[in-house]
This record gives C-alpha cells, structure tokens and sequence, in this order.
C-alpha cells in the first residue's frame, strides 16, 4: 500500500505508524543475501527456491521472504538470516529451501550442515551474532542491510528510516547541522579524510548559486566493493543522507554519479529515487517544511579518474573526465562553475547515523582524528572474505585474523596486506621471514640486532595507515600470501595506473609509463640495482608535480613495496629469481615426489606439457611448458612447484628417485 | 554507406527515443551513449553524427567522450561478451591464469573480437565481487572463484546456447 504524496511531518509519522501496525515483529522472516556477491554463487536460484515451497506449504501469510543487500559474508554466500531469531545458514543451494522450511519454520529445529562451523574448533555457530567474523564488527552504516528489502521504502521507514531527516530539517538549523557534523569528526571516506563538517561549511558560505550535493559513487579502486554494497542494499540511506547534507549547504538539486558496470545499484537507487519522489521525501516542499531538493542519477562511463573530484564534475558537464588543478576549490566553483559538495557514499550514509544519535554519540566511537566505522573489502587470500564493518583504531591483527580467519590456505604464511587501492601500498604483516629483516637492515631501517617491527598491530585509521606509508584509500584490503610477488604486485597497480591515467598532465602520463618499464623489466629478469634507485628517483617526481591524486598516489605501491620489500626486488634483479614464483620469465614448474598421479595437471595442461600415467608420479616436459600456471592452479596435493628458472629437470630427476626408492623398498620387504 | 544493420530511418528513430528519455541535456551524454551502444555493440558513426545534432554538441565533443571512457567501443563487439576481473583481489588469485586460457581457448586476446564476431574478450579493472575472486562474466552471468576447469564448463555453455543456468554454487 503506498499512501498519497506525504504532505507533513505528522503524515509521515502516521504512515509509519500504520505501517509498524500491520507488521507482526514475531513473523519470520527470511532474509536471503541478494547483493552482486552472493548472486555470483547462484542466490537468485535460492530465493525462488524458497518462494516455491513457501507456496507449496501454504506458508506465505506467515512467513516473509526478502531478497535483501549483501549481508557482508561473501564467502558464505549464498546465505539466508532468519529472523527474529537471527539463525544464520549459509552456503544454501536450492534444494535446502525446503530443508530450512520443513525443520526450522515448521519443525523448529536447526538444520546442522547449513550452520557455521567455526574450522579450528570445529564448533557449529546458530546465530549470525555470535560468529566470529561479524562478533568484533560494527554494523553502523551495514546493519541494516539484512533486515530489509533494498527496493521497499516501507522497509526503510519502518526501521525509523528518514527520522534524521524530519529532525534536520525541523528542529535543526542548517548551521547547527554543520555544527554536528564538524563536533562528530566525521572524515570523507573516500579515501582522502577531508573533515565533512569543513567541507560542507565552506560550501554553504560560498557566494555562487545554484549549489550542488553530489555522491560519489563511482568506486573504480579495484578490490573495494563497499559502496557497491551500500547503494544496492540501502539506497535510501544515501538519499536521506543528501537531503540532510544539501539542507545544511544550502542545496536545491543533486546527483548520484554511479558506475555503469553496477546495474544493480544503479537499479535499486533509482527505484529508491522514485519512491521517495512519490512519497514527497524528495521533490518540493519536502513534507510541508517548505524546503526543496531533488536528485538524479548519473552513470558514469568506466574512468578511474573520475573518482577525483574536479574529473567527475567534468564527466557530469558531458565532457572528458579530466581532472583540473584545484587552486580553486569545488566547493567554489564546481559542476557548472557553480560551489558544489560532492562526498563518497559512505560520508553520505553516516550522515543519518549521526544527526539520529548525535555528534558526541558518534565521537567516542575510533581514535582522536578519525572517528566512526570504516567499511573494509576484506579480500585475497584470507579465510573468511567479505565486507567489514569496524570501529576505527582496531587493528590489523583483529581484522585479519578474529574478523578474517587468518590465510585462506594453511600451508601458506601471511605476507602482505594491500591498503588503499592504486594509490595505497602494501604493508609487511609477516616477519619471521629472515629475507624481510635483512632487507630492512640493508636499507638502514632497522638495526642488526633489532626485531622488524610488525605491522599486524597498527591501529587502522587515516593517520596510522599514511604514516605506515599506505593509506585508507576507499577501504579495500587485499590479502597476500607466501604466493604473492610483491615486485608484479606493484607492477600491476602501475599497469592499472598507466591505462587509467587521463594523459593530461605530463609527470603522469609519462612518468607511470617509465615506472613501468623499468618494472617490466625487473619481472623478466632484466632488471639492475640502479634500476631500483631510478625508480625512487622518478617516485618522488611524480608525487611532487601531478596536477590531480591519481599521478600525486602513483609511486605508492612501488615505494612501500621497495621499503618492506627490497630483498625481494634484489631477488629479481640479482639473483634473477622470483621468490614467491609469480614471474613468468623467471619461473619454472616441476612436480616434486608428493605427486599422487590423480591427472588432473594434465588435464589442465594447455600443451600437453606433462605426462604420466594414472597413479604414477608424473612429469613436465620442460621445453613445452609455457608457465601458464594451470597446474599449479589446479593441482590439490601442493605437488608442482613453481622454482627458478632452469632448476625444473633438477628437481624433477631428484623427485624421480625418491619416488622410485619406496617402492623398492617395500617390494624387498615382501620378499 | 552505413556500417550498421538498422536502416538511417529507424535509426533516427531510436537514438530520437534514446535522447528523450534522458533529455538533450550535456549531462546525459555518457547515459545516451551507453544505451546507443548497448543496442549496437558499439557507436556506429552515424549515430553519433546524430546524436551530435540532436543535443546541439559538436561532434568532436562526442567523440572525445566516446574515446575517453572505457566503456565505449568504436568497433563492433562480438555476440557473447567475455569479461574477465583483473582487479586485485582477482590478481592475487591468478586472474592472469583465467585470461591465458581464454585467449588460448577462444583464439584472440583480451579485447579483441573474433574474426566471426562471435566472442569479445576482455579484462576489466574490477567488477565489483572481489571475494569471489576470479572472477569472470559471459554475456552479464557471474562466474565467481574461477579455475581453468570451470572455463571448459563456462564456454561450453556460452557455446552451446543453453537457457542461462540456474544454480552455479562455487
């Protein structure tokens, strides 16, 4: 039932109150994990599952399914939460619909081996609550994704959705709305952690009119998927967020920059858009208070650049994303040269969170200078992947290993963890490697005698991470393991850098591109101690003369990965060798004497390079692979080694014999 | 002579609905485009002589739009569309891997189109589902935690024209 355009604040109470009657709080509810992640694993599947057999045990009155937002456990997904009593199942196929509606709707049991299992105890966890990847969580922002439909207003309203806005625009005046938000501390969460309060101040003291409220959600850093999550699960969040903002600023007209490779959430927020419009949360006269906004979406056309500021307003004018040098501020002169506030969209999520609670509320919650939750893309190669939700100031310790599980593969060591993106670096985690404390020692950061200090215990926040020598970045953290070349790590964000940069300024179009090279050349085995030094060299260039952040980050990832990292980048260029067995030209496969005979290596062998017969220790024929790394890939027993280039017949002979000496040994033993 | 299938008559017709949808406004340039594209697999010349004329932009402008973002092509693209991640969290799983063995399998390289325009290959920046890394889209359906074998299964059922499927657990 959607009711006439709400025309006063009591209209909205009254719709709410209505709304929160007709609902029963003791209905179940199954909410199924519909964001992009889960619906990668087949999700969609699963809730017509579900639907089929609410239907076929006439169940649909009493039992409410909902597709909701990502729920943040990925790497459980496809997963379902039913409520009210938050029973948590997780790697659903279609066919435990009816196993979850026989036993736990109407048999009220649980049904075992679809609950959580904690892997080192092997204990089985019945309530989302109490699992240990979302215990150490915060869910300000994320919370209510699970509990409500994305493309349901009355979700939203029910769940006191739009009471910070009634609050704002009645009860607050637009510079005691700055006034909070400047108290809470509030810093731009994408990725630079410019004061929100600040910001919006300046804005609404500008002279030019009319003004703009942007949101930024053009995510392109790869490895961050949390705004993503945000506008496909809680679009309206985002919206009231924006009225908030552009009442405060002084702000009739608004857009949602969005990337056009996100058509779910560019979906769900224009049907968000749509019924607030309808509703008269947006539009004019906003519930009788006399004050008017309005918004539109933008999609936007795949530059990374246009995450900078001034090159997403140029997108917006239908121009090239270009960015421009900013001695003028946007918040001056912005979209159309008119004074424009344009924030990321988890600044503009948190906006409710703090007018609802309050500045002091929200202040206490992280570390001096950067306070509230940040949302992190928990990725790589750790155990439980996913969005987290974390009060700043935790540490890295917490997220990877309480929130994140430690490595995802246990025979491997944790290395590294990538913050921030492109324009982030790679922080060491790992340090019992000896190759890491004489690196450090060799570039005079640490004594001889001295431990490497590791950076597991850091406490994740703006400052922390810049002074580390990463940064916060849009949230995506990527973890790396004993497998993980650091040296083609940062080759590949240059890569990512080079294709990406716009060309306008000199430094970074050409500088990245001899970044590269020199990079490239390191990773084939041609590389010279004097090629490190020039790339520290042209680092420092590019840092000090790009016009916009996407040059001015660049050097980050080479820089931080030659600090923690240097022995490795000498592995390459002296010893011509590739430690962790990434680079191709420097790497050759062998199978050593755990080889089983399954043949799956084979299989998988685009050339035809290995052989063996079934059961019997198999071989690759050196001259024909083409280090692809398939069989590496595939192979289940860690029996292919990736070694260094020339050393394959070696150990394959050495493996040979040693295959070959049991056998003969328990044929003597017969006899 | 045109280099697309659509006769100038219904052309006109469509990038005339495409334009008002979004209005002729400069800043629904990239969202007209992308719909042009979406209908053609690509941005025929003519159409963006027209869309030029249509929202009073000089056509240069069009065309440096057309040629600054990613997402345009001024190529025709092949009928199935292969999209592999190569975002980080797909890096450090071996997306490299995935795209050897399409270029392999499919015979052309990344962002390329085969000669019989039946399959587009491409590696993208990220798409956005970084814990189900690699990950590989055919013609929009996800593919997550991708390995060589799962290919075999994936191009089969790109190749085959099977109904979408309807359950993929990882």
């Amino acid at each position: 039932m959607t009711p006439a355009k709400l025309d006063s604040i009591q209209a909205l109470e009254q719709f709410r109150a209505s709304l929160i009657k007709q609902r029963d709080s003791r209905k179940t509810i199954i909410s199924v994990c519909a964001g992009t992640g889960c619906q990668a694993c087949g999700c969609q599947a699963v809730v017509n599952a579900f639907r089929t057999e609410l239907a076929k045990a006439n169940l649909e009155n009493d039992v409410e399914l909902k597709a909701t937002g990502c729920h943040g456990f990925c790497e459980r997904g496809p997963l379902a939460l039913i409520q009210p009593e938050g029973i948590f199942y997780q790697k659903l196929k279609p066919s435990d619909a009816k196993l979850i509606i026989d036993q736990t709707i109407v048999g009220g049991r649980l049904v075992n081996s679809l609950l959580y299992r904690e892997p080192i105890s092997k204990e089985v966890i019945k309530h989302q609550a109490d699992i240990p990847f979302y215990k150490k969580q915060m869910r300000l922002i994320f919370g209510k994704n699970g509990m409500m439909d994305p493309t349901s207003i009355n979700d939203y309203i029910c769940l006191g959705g739009y009471t910070s806005m009634v609050k704002a625009l009645t009860t607050m005046a637009p510079e005691k709305i700055i006034e909070s938000m400047k108290k809470s501390g509030l810093r731009g969460r994408g990725g630079g952690g410019f004061p929100t309060g600040r910001k919006w101040e300046h804005c609404r003291r500008s002279p030019g009119s009319p003004k703009y409220v942007i949101c930024n959600a053009d995510e392109g850093d790869p490895g961050a998927f949390m705004d993503r999550s945000l506008c496909e699960g809680n679009p309206h969040s985002i919206l009231e967020g924006m009225v908030i903002g552009a009442f405060a600023i002084g702000s009739n007209e608004g857009f949602i920059y969005v990337r056009n490779e996100y058509p779910l959430a560019v979906k769900n927020l224009s049907i968000a858009i749509e019924q607030a419009r309808e509703l008269g949360l947006i539009g004019t006269n906003i519930l009788g208070t006399g004050f008017d906004f309005d918004l539109e979406i933008s999609r936007g056309g795949g530059a990374f650049v246009c995450g900078e500021s001034t090159a997403l307003m140029a997108s917006l004018e239908g121009k090239m994303g270009e960015p421009r040098a900013k001695y003028i501020h946007t918040v001056d002169q912005g979209l159309w040269d008119k004074p424009t506030c344009l924030n990321n969209v988890e600044t503009w999520a948190n906006v409710p969170v703090i007018i609802e609670k309050g500045a002091e509320w929200f202040s206490k919650i992280g570390t001096d200078n950067s306070k509230g939750t940040k949302v992190f893309a928990l990725t790589g190669k750790v155990f439980n992947t996913g969005l987290v939700e974390v009060p700043m100031g935790i540490t890295l310790r917490e997220i990877l290993y309480d929130i994140g599980g430690g490595v995802s593969n246990p025979k491997k060591k944790f290395k590294a963890v990538q913050t921030g993106g492109p324009s982030g670096g790679t922080l060491i985690v790992e340090t019992s490697d000896p190759d890491i404390h004489d690196s450090l020692v060799a570039h005079g950061d640490i004594r001889e005698d001295e431990q490497v200090k590791s950076l597991l215990d850091l406490p994740v926040d703006f400052d922390e991470l810049t002074r580390a020598g990463s940064m916060m970045g849009s949230g995506g953290m990527i973890v790396m393991d004993s497998d993980s070349c650091m040296v083609d790590v940062a080759r590949y964000f240059l890569r990512f850098l080079q294709e990406e940069s716009c060309g306008k300024c000199v430094p970074c179009r050409e500088g990245i591109v001899v970044m590269l090279d020199i990079l490239n050349r390191i990773c084939s085995g041609e590389g010279s101690m004097e090629d490190i030094r020039s790339l520290e060299q042209l680092a420092q260039v590019i840092t000090d003369t790009s016009l916009c952040q996407l040059g001015g980050s660049a050097p980050n990832p080479v820089l931080s990965t030659v600090t923690y990292f240097r022995q490795e980048y000498m592995a390459h260029c002296v010893d011509k060798r590739c430690p962790a067995g990434v680079c191709k030209d420097l790497v050759s496969h062998a199978i050593d004497e755990t080889c089983t005979g399954c043949f799956a290596c084979v299989k998988a062998c685009p050339t035809n390079a290995i052989v063996g017969e079934p059961k019997k220790l198999h071989m690759i024929i050196q001259d024909k692979c083409i280090q692809c790394g398939a069989c590496y890939q595939i192979c289940r027993h860690d029996s292919i080694k990736r070694i260094k280039r020339g050393d394959g017949d070696k150990l394959q002979q050495r493996a040979k014999e040693r295959w070959q000496a049991p056998v003969r040994a328990t044929a003597a033993a017969s006899v | 002579m045109s280099d697309h299938p659509e006769t100038n008559f219904d052309l006109e017709q469509r990038i005339t609905a495409i334009v008002k949808e979004y209005g002729a406004k400069p800043s629904a340039l990239i969202m007209i485009l992308q719909d042009i594209q979406k209908h053609f697999r690509y941005l025929p010349k003519d159409a963006m002589e027209m869309v030029a004329k249509k929202m009073r932009l000089p056509l240069a402008q069009i065309y440096g739009v057309a040629t600054f973002y990613r997402s345009f092509s001024l190529e025709p693209k092949g009928k199935n569309h292969i999209c592999v991640c190569t975002g980080t969290a797909c890096h450090v799983r071996q997306a490299n891997v995935i795209v050897d063995k399409l270029e392999r399998d499919l015979g052309i390289k990344s962002g390329q189109t085969s000669a019989d325009q039946q399959y587009s290959l491409e590696s993208v920046n990220c798409l956005g589902a970084c814990a189900l890394g690699p990950l590989v889209t055919a013609n929009d359906v996800y593919w997550g935690n991708m390995t060589v074998s799962k290919v075999d299964k994936m191009l089969a059922e790109v190749r085959g024209k099977k109904t979408p499927r309807t359950e993929e657990v990882a």
